[in-house]
């Protein structure tokens, strides 16, 4: 039997060949020569932290326990990669688009970087992985107890403290050595991926020395595994099913496979060869557990572990060096496995948990104040020394008692709730924060209450919870949920929280309005392939270069902050090492340091730099409603201005107009006054004669009476037209309206216009019309005819006078034109023939002047118009009229 | 596959070829859900019946498990080749 010391002597070499190893990819990396180091092969076998010391050592004793059952372990990361191209590939596209660090920061970021929401995944992977984290130190312990059976010196306990000391010690070294904007650890990916190829070495070694050394070659291998109790199909459906996805599940969700897989990640095109890579891994690694299982089955003597075959068969054989190496894979698969959980879930609890309490505590201005870089790195140290705590206290609380796989499913369980809203938030825009949050609480107290509280036992759960449910309601059984009894507890428990978890979120997410951010974030993760822009959230006219610079260097030490800073500056186009505080760069920048201290954190940082000026989507809501209200307020303003600007060109216009108006009036009134004054002014001089002038005749006497008279009635005439003009323009004329036919109107007005006159002008009326009723004020259209026959009776000054009255129809009107045969009126006083007082010639005034514009004023109030028709010889006058006048 | 008769253009042609291998490779995980399904088809022996002639033996279930876990593989793999070379062709790397 191996000596004891050489073992611990061999695994001490080995941690010291992984701190060079991760040394030296660390130096290699800083100074950028680390390309083979980021190759796909490294990212792949830096996938293998999946098979955990639950695999390597537990595998067989699953296999040697339930037959094939053990592999929906790797089944189900088969699954999940062989599909990378829908699923793996979008995480990974958005874990680098978002810089996202952490599974709790993924799901934080979709749902609109809620802290809140962050702090829930953490607790909860937390929760479920420190059994996993005991799980591990309880195969090392129990790995080198196998070599140590009659050695008295060996402690378990003790092994597990050193165990849990040297790994926590790993895990600081390495993975809070620097906080990279990517919060990539080269140095712990390559020691991982070495000790990849070191268990896959070892497993394979073990198994190719049972089947050609111990079996003697592979048919005599099949024979023997179906000569054996495990030789027959016999796996449960149901949990085929359960596991296979609870692997896939988690090989998602898990904080370290995160981290490996998405954070990790240097080139999304290493996706193509770890699709494929990774699955032949896993092949490779479960390829002999059965043939071991078997073999140790028929070798070992009844009782002894079966977790430990791949111990304890080379051992019993005699070959210490395979034991030797057998033991150094187990090893390494728990010891990267711990490595990584625990600085996964570092990252989480100091981005998560520790940073938003301490930036709350330091209050204001704090990012600049403090060391924040320092401040991250020793949370981080104290969050990894408090998870290998942890992992150590469940260690000695359960006693190392339970067999190794259900803890590792049960943790699988636990993680695996994280799914709906993972993938609802990648595939989803509808999901929403309150959705998830009630998902994920729904998912995690029932997995609480089905799965790891009975599982871990121990008086969490009291027996009569267990035996007949709280309060001794029946369907509450942890094990029987709604009196469904006979399901295997993993089944059960997985159906029933990932089913209302899943039903939770859907629902609230359908029921509930999501904020701004969360849509906007939404879209950027279910549309990641679009566009991989961010939100631009800063307004940054207020924010100070330098404080940012102070804080960046904080956070991510001098010089890549300054190398950062002069990059931005250069992006700008500046030649300076500070940059312009733009909103890109304010982006930019935020999303560096999300990759140092989370997004939640990073925002808060920015926010409080920027200060005052810090913008949320909320805030530029408030805002944008703000401005649309100034904008409808200026807008009104705007109308009420355009409205008084109306009203005073109105005002210009009616003044204008009042204006022509009184000088109208004026004019109008010096016509009258000139138009009165000239029969005044023979009435007097003639009463005056006739007073003062002793001897008058009496013939004399009669003929100054007669012209008194006359001129009397001229200015009656006058009187009576200014009247009569007046009435019709202010409106007030009533209208007489009858029925009667045009030709008798015309024939009265020809009658009445030539009465008493010693020449009476021709008259030849023309009718072309059939019918010549009309419905019009009769007496007024007469009138008018009156003034028109009256008019050629004064003005034609032919020597034959003739007047045509010619009636014609167009359409419903009626035309009459009044054409003599004259010289007519000369074409400049046309337009003006229809004014007031107008008079075409001074020497034939027979009237006032006054006619034709009364003509025009009844014949407006009659529907119709009066116009002087060109082109005609004579003088001539067009009166159209309507048929019927409508009041 | 190929037409002589009329001769498509080189870039759509292998644009259609991505595409369909992308749907392809949208199917694989289906492919390899349903094959690895297949054993809960396969009648199982509780230790109380004696039937074992309609068990399957576990060595057949290995082989078959271990078969389609190879083919995955391989499908995988020659679609992951594929993306690589696509992605060097054009500039642009998982082109949709």
């Amino acid at each position: 039997m191996a000596s004891f010391n050489v073992l611990v002597l061999v695994c001490l070499g080995y941690v010291v060949v992984l701190f060079s190893v991760a040394f030296v990819a660390d130096r290699l990396a800083a100074t950028g020569r680390d390309r083979w180091l980021r190759s796909p092969l490294i990212y792949t076998l830096s996938m293998s932290i999946y098979c955990t010391a639950w695999t390597f050592y537990g595998a067989v004793g699953y296999a040697a326990r339930s037959g094939l059952e053990f592999i929906t372990i790797y089944l189900g990361p088969t699954l999940v990669m062989i599909g990378w191209w829908w699923g793996v590939r979008k995480l990974v596209r958005i874990g680098r688009s978002q810089r996202v660090t952490s599974i709790a920061d993924l799901i934080s970021s979709r749902y609109g970087k809620s802290n809140t929401l962050a702090v829930f995944v953490t607790v909860l992977a937390v929760v479920a992985i420190t059994p996993y984290i005991s799980l591990q130190l309880q195969s090392i312990t129990l790995s080198l107890s196998a070599f140590a059976d009659e050695d008295s010196l060996y402690d378990s306990s003790s092994t597990a403290f050193w165990a849990a000391t040297g790994l926590a010690a790993f895990a600081i070294l390495f993975g809070t050595r620097n906080l990279d904007a990517n919060e990539r650890h080269q140095g712990v990916v390559t020691a991982v991926a070495l000790e990849a190829v070191v268990k896959l070495v070892a497993l394979l070694a073990v198994g190719i020395f049972v089947v050609w050394g111990l079996a003697g070659g592979v048919p005599q291998v099949l024979d023997r595994i179906d000569a054996s109790e495990i030789g027959q199909w016999q796996t449960h459906g149901a949990r085929w099913i359960t596991i296979t996805f609870l692997a896939a599940a988690a090989f998602v969700c898990l904080p370290r496979m995160f981290q490996v897989m998405v954070v990790e990640n240097d080139d999304e095109r290493h996706l193509q060869i770890a699709g494929w890579a990774f699955p032949l891994y896993l092949a490779a690694m479960s390829l002999f557990v059965v043939p071991i299982a078997v073999v140790g089955l028929e070798l070992l003597p009844e009782g002894s572990n079966p977790d430990l075959f791949v111990l304890t068969i080379p051992l019993q054989e005699g070959r210490d060096g395979l034991a030797a190496l057998s033991f150094l894979g187990g090893f390494s698969s728990a010891t990267s496995m711990v490595i990584v959980a625990a600085m996964a879930l570092s990252i989480m609890v100091s981005n998560h948990v520790v940073m938003p309490i301490w930036l709350s505590f330091r209050g204001d201005r704090a990012s600049v104040s403090g060391d924040v870089r320092n401040m991250v790195l020793m949370s981080r140290r104290f969050a990894i020394a408090g998870i290998m705590l942890l992992g150590y206290l469940y260690y000695r609380m359960s006693g190392g008692g339970a067999a190794l796989a259900s803890i590792g499913l049960i943790a699988f369980a636990g993680i695996a709730q994280i799914l709906p809203a993972l993938v609802g938030g990648l595939f989803w825009r509808g999901a929403t924060r309150v959705g998830a949050t009630s998902g994920l609480i729904v998912g995690f107290g029932l997995w609480l209450y089905t799965l790891l509280l009975p599982g871990i036992g121990n008086g969490f759960l009291p027996e009569t919870v267990l035996a007949y449910g709280p309060f001794g309601i029946h369907w509450l059984r942890p094990h029987a949920l709604f009196g469904i009894e006979g399901l295997d507890p993993i089944v059960h428990s997985v159906t029933w929280s990932l089913f209302l978890n899943a039903s939770v979120f859907c629902a609230v997410s359908v029921s509930t309005f999501p904020s701004p951010l969360e849509r906007l974030q939404g879209a950027q993760f279910v549309n990641v392939y679009d566009h991989s822009a961010a939100p631009r959230e800063w307004n940054a006219s207020f924010a100070q270069t330098e404080d940012l610079m102070i804080m960046t260097q904080r956070i991510m030490g001098a010089e890549q902050a300054q190398a950062l800073f002069e990059r931005g500056a250069e992006l700008q186009g500046q030649s300076g090492s500070l940059p312009e505080p733009t909103p890109v760069f304010l982006e930019f920048l935020e999303r560096e340091l999300a990759g140092s201290v989370g997004a939640a954190t990073a925002h808060a940082m920015i926010g409080q730099i920027v200060g005052r000026s810090s913008v949320s989507v909320a805030d530029l809501l408030a805002v944008a409603d703000e401005s649309a209200e100034l904008m409808e307020y200026s807008s009104r303003l705007e109308a009420q201005s355009a409205e008084l600007s109306r009203t005073a060109r109105q005002l210009r216009e009616a003044n204008e107009k009042l204006t022509q108006i009184s000088e109208q009036k004026d004019g109008f009134l010096s016509q009258v006054s000139h138009e009165l004054r000239t029969p005044m002014t023979s009435i007097r001089a003639f009463s005056e004669l006739m007073r003062d002038t002793e001897a008058l005749s009496e013939a004399e006497q009669k003929r100054f009476a007669a012209i008194i008279h006359d001129e009397a009635l001229r200015l009656t005439r006058l009187l009576d037209d200014l009247l009569d003009l007046s009435v019709l323009e202010s409106g007030k004329v009533t209208l007489n309206l009858r029925t009667g036919p045009l030709g008798e109107v015309l024939d009265q007005a020809v009658s009445t216009a030539l009465t008493g006159t010693e020449h009476p002008i021709r008259v030849r009326q023309v009718s072309h019309i059939a019918n010549g009723i009309i419905r019009s004020d009769l007496d007024r259209l007469t009138q008018v005819f009156i003034n028109m026959i009256s008019n050629a009776q004064k003005y034609c000054d032919a020597a034959d006078p003739e007047l045509r009255i010619e009636t014609t129809e167009q359409g419903d009107r009626i035309v009459v034109d009044f054409i003599d045969n004259g010289a007519g009126i000369p074409p400049e006083a046309r337009v003006s023939v229809f004014e007031k007082f107008a008079r075409v010639s001074t020497d034939k005034a027979g009237g006032a002047g006054l006619g034709l514009a009364i003509c025009r004023e009844i014949l407006q109030r009659l529907g119709g118009e009066v116009s002087y028709l060109d082109g005609q010889t004579g003088g001539a006058f067009r009166v159209t009229l309507s048929r019927e006048v409508s009041v | 596959m190929s037409d002589p008769g009329s001769r498509p253009v080189f870039l759509e042609r292998s644009g259609y070829r991505r595409r369909r291998l992308a749907d392809a490779a949208f199917l694989l995980p289906i492919l390899g859900i349903m094959l690895f399904a297949v054993p809960l088809l396969w009648p199982t022996s509780p230790p109380q019946q004696d039937a074992p002639q309609h068990a399957v033996t576990m060595s057949d279930a290995i082989l078959y498990i271990f078969g389609v876990w190879v083919l995955l593989i391989l499908l995988a793999a020659l679609f992951g080749i594929r993306a690589r070379q696509w992605a060097l062709d054009s500039q642009e790397p998982g082109a949709r």
